[in-house]
């Protein structure tokens, strides 16, 4: 007969033969008999945060750059309440999370006993799946179960509840394997039809406008998926354009890549976009900030889409070639087929393309990330490119809070590699930079992380410099202050007559004073002249630093394609700045 | 300024509103049915009717008829949301007035009235299967099996002979012949 474990110890077991590290966390008193069993496992390390939102996308900054899942520890009620922000993150962006929760006793369950909450029914719509743990002998398979949701298909959160008297039960451990046998999440199992393969090869042979739109699929999908990605747009030498989330799969400074694509996207991407005969999107999810006004969007192209996840095929955007698959598999198939049969085609189809390019030229040339630069006071767009020019040279992982600093990081911050980006893209969580920092760099140590982030976002998870404190991770908080939430004061200058309602922070902390009541070091930097050397001096430190970079407060983000517009009506500038309808202040 | 006319949040053409009839096979445990409904809520999706119950009392498979409306794109997506649920074995997709499709809804009555009056109910019911579930001198429950229009308009009918409650089941769905939905 196996031997009897407590449900406690099965927790920890599966945690073992799942390969974890580490766990984030906070403890509490549904929880407790999982935190007693910590000491018997030396293998996995808990990272104890100040808030559970802070340990949640600390776990996501983790996933985010390790390609492994993160892995959640919270306590019953407002331990799982306050969880929710970053399940609900990890669910927009694709992100594998596993969230162990504890919950009252089951006797108690209903009868709204101290810290109990609902945690299965909050987190239902955030979650992939989730669930209760009612009997010890469930526990092993549910815990095996949920870390292979969370990883498969397309990958994204899941909570396993597990109320306390069930964590002290003795039960039955088994390791189970592949418990999921049906076509999993969107059918994993799909087989890629050579016929398929064939009509993207012609669509490919047939365009003159071609375009890549790639996105966080193929980051999702694994370093393999950069390596055929940058392949197949050098075999066919078509121009590629990126996601926020996509950022990195392709190298940022190739001649190849027109850059980020959407509402705050470079000129050329945009317009290749509206204007090209075929868009070729791997991996993304024609998002309402890519696509603008829905009827104009590219109206004269065949549109093929490859994702994992079939319900993101035709659920904003019809295309006519559709294929569901694993972004790796797909390319390697691809590129395995189109070798084959299209040998030199690079050469053979430049004089089919070189018109496109021409014209990509031209849009080029109007250089839409350009902005009018000072000796007097940093501009924002101005600090990302001297932090980027400063650390280009060492492998350095960026994460970013909610606003404008996380759009002029987008566009001015060279990615090479992919899974050195992390970003809240679809939630827009502020906040999130700074516990993602501390993930990124636990799974990364050595490395350099940088928080790139606003002075009002990073408030909201401030407390988190002291988890980076105590676990010594030298991360470095980069903020890009202007007093005003940033985004916020933006619309309001554009859209509500520069009504500045409850944008501006009146009393912000002294962040240099703050660093150094946690335990850190703070930098000022106020002027351009002393940017570098500031810089420089942060890099250098060992410690987590806080970088209160002072700048110009009345800077906007552009270009910009204005709520209500199609993909080719950008506003590239200041200069250019038109009133907004009405119908088109409503939308956000 | 040349007015804009479209948005981000506004859709563009919306297409004709289509009656579907999913029927849904889920693993029954705990939450199920709320993982169904809050997909649809969530999502904004519209449930007209829903049936659920357990149809394998071996493997806890419970079979959910679900009569929604939505544009073609809106029931596409349904199908595909249902699909990733983890519970969810599998969905069929009936569009309302498909030839090899069955449907049907159960009502009760409950009408008072004399012996008269309800030999009259019984009349107006004939054609639907009418059962009469308990009778005494002053009421009748009576019981039919129709389509949802049909029981609709019955209702309207039996209001002037002594209607006072009604309860309804949602539809449900088998297809005709010897296949079966795999």
């Amino acid at each position: 007969m196996p031997k009897l474990l407590s449900g406690a110890e099965i927790v920890f077991k599966v945690l073992e033969d799942q390969k974890v590290e580490y766990i984030f966390g906070y403890p509490g008193g549904a929880v407790l008999p999982i935190y007693d069993e910590l000491k018997n496992h030396k293998s996995i390390k808990h990272i104890l945060a100040r808030h559970e939102q802070g340990a949640g996308h600390s776990a996501e900054g983790y996933a985010r750059s390790s390609g492994k899942p993160g892995v959640l520890l919270v306590t019953s009620g407002p331990g799982a309440t306050n969880a929710v922000t970053a399940l609900t993150d990890a669910y927009m962006d694709s992100i594998p999370l596993v969230c162990i929760s504890g919950q009252v006793p089951t006797h108690l369950i209903g009868t709204d006993a101290f810290q109990e909450c609902d945690t299965t029914g909050i987190t239902r719509p955030c979650t992939k799946h989730n669930w209760l743990v009612k009997d010890v002998n469930d526990l092993s398979k549910i815990l095996h179960l949920a870390f292979e949701v969370a990883t498969t298909g397309r990958p994204g959160p899941v909570l396993v509840d597990i109320p306390k008297d069930i964590q002290f039960k003795k039960g039955k451990y088994k390791f189970f394997k592949n418990t999921l046998r049906k076509k999993l999440n969107g059918k994993a199992t799909h087989k890629l039809s050579n016929s398929d393969l064939d009509k993207f090869i012609d669509l490919i042979k047939k365009s003159s406008k071609p375009i890549f739109y790639t996105g966080g699929g193929v980051i999702n999908s694994g370093p393999e998926a950069s390596k055929y990605l940058r392949e197949l747009v050098s075999l066919t030498g078509f121009p590629i354009t990126s996601t926020l989330q996509g950022l990195g799969a392709y190298p940022g400074d190739d001649p190849q890549f027109l850059g980020m694509l959407g509402m705050h996207g470079t000129y050329e991407a945009n317009n290749a976009m509206h204007d090209c005969d075929l868009m070729i999107n791997i991996g993304a999810r024609f998002d309402d900030r890519i696509t603008g006004k829905v009827d104009e969007f590219s109206p004269g192209s065949k549109k093929i889409h490859v994702d994992i996840d079939p319900s993101s095929i035709g659920k904003n955007i019809k295309v006519d070639l559709a294929i569901i698959s694993d972004v790796t598999e797909l390319l390697k198939s691809l590129i395995k087929r189109f070798k084959e049969k299209n040998k030199n085609f690079l050469n053979s189809n430049k004089q089919k393309t070189s018109k496109w390019w021409e014209q990509i030229g031209k849009w080029r040339e109007k250089k839409s990330l350009n902005f009018i630069n000072s000796d007097k006071i940093i501009k924002p767009q101005h600090a990302v490119q001297r932090l980027y020019e400063l650390t280009k040279n060492q492998d350095t992982f960026i994460t970013t809070e909610v606003g404008q600093h996380q759009m002029w990081a987008a566009q001015h911050y060279k990615f090479n590699k992919p899974n050195r980006w992390m970003t809240s893209g679809g939630l827009g969580t502020m906040g999130y930079g700074l516990p993602a920092a501390i993930g990124v760099q636990i799974a990364n140590p050595g490395k350099l992380v940088v928080d790139i982030a606003g002075e009002a976002s990073v408030l909201m998870t401030m407390q988190e410099m002291s988890t980076a404190v105590q676990y010594r991770l030298p991360i470095k908080i980069f903020i890009l202050n202007n007093e005003y939430m940033g985004m916020v004061r933006q619309w309001q200058e554009l859209l509500h007559e520069k009504n500045y309602s409850e944008s501006y922070t009146a009393a912000l902390p002294d962040f240099v004073k703050l660093a150094e009541s946690y335990g850190c070091v703070g930098i000022r930097a106020k002027t351009p002249s002393e940017l570098d050397e500031k810089i420089k001096e942060m890099i250098s430190i060992d410690r987590p630093v806080i970088f209160d970079c002072v700048v110009d407060k009345a800077e906007n983000c552009f270009p910009m394609i204005p709520s209500g517009k199609p993909h080719n009506q950008m506003i590239l500038g200041p200069e250019e700045e038109e009133e907004i309808s009405d119908e088109g202040k409503v939308l956000v | 300024m040349a007015k804009s006319k479209s948005a981000y949040s506004i859709p563009g053409k919306i297409g004709k509103i289509e009656r579907h009839i999913i029927v849904v096979w889920v693993d029954n445990e705990a939450g199920v049915l709320a993982r169904i409904a809050g997909l649809f809520s969530g999502r904004g999706y519209n449930i007209e009717s829903l049936a659920v119950a357990e149809v394998d009392k071996k493997k806890h498979i419970s079979r959910i008829t679900i009569v929604t409306e939505g544009t073609p794109q809106v029931i596409e997506q349904i199908n595909l949301q249902l699909k990733k649920l983890v519970p969810v074995h599998k969905v069929a997709d009936f569009k309302r007035g498909e030839k090899d499709i069955l449907f049907r809804e159960l009502a009760m009555f409950k009408i008072l009235g004399n012996t008269k009056k309800i030999e009259k109910v019984k009349k107006v019911c004939k054609k639907f299967n009418p059962v009469i579930l308990d009778k005494t001198k002053k009421s009748v429950v009576i019981q039919v099996t129709a389509l949802r229009a049909e029981i609709d308009k019955l209702a309207l009918d039996l209001k002037s002979l002594g209607l006072i409650s009604t309860s309804r089941t949602g539809a449900v769905a088998m297809t005709k012949g010897s296949k079966i939905f795999s």
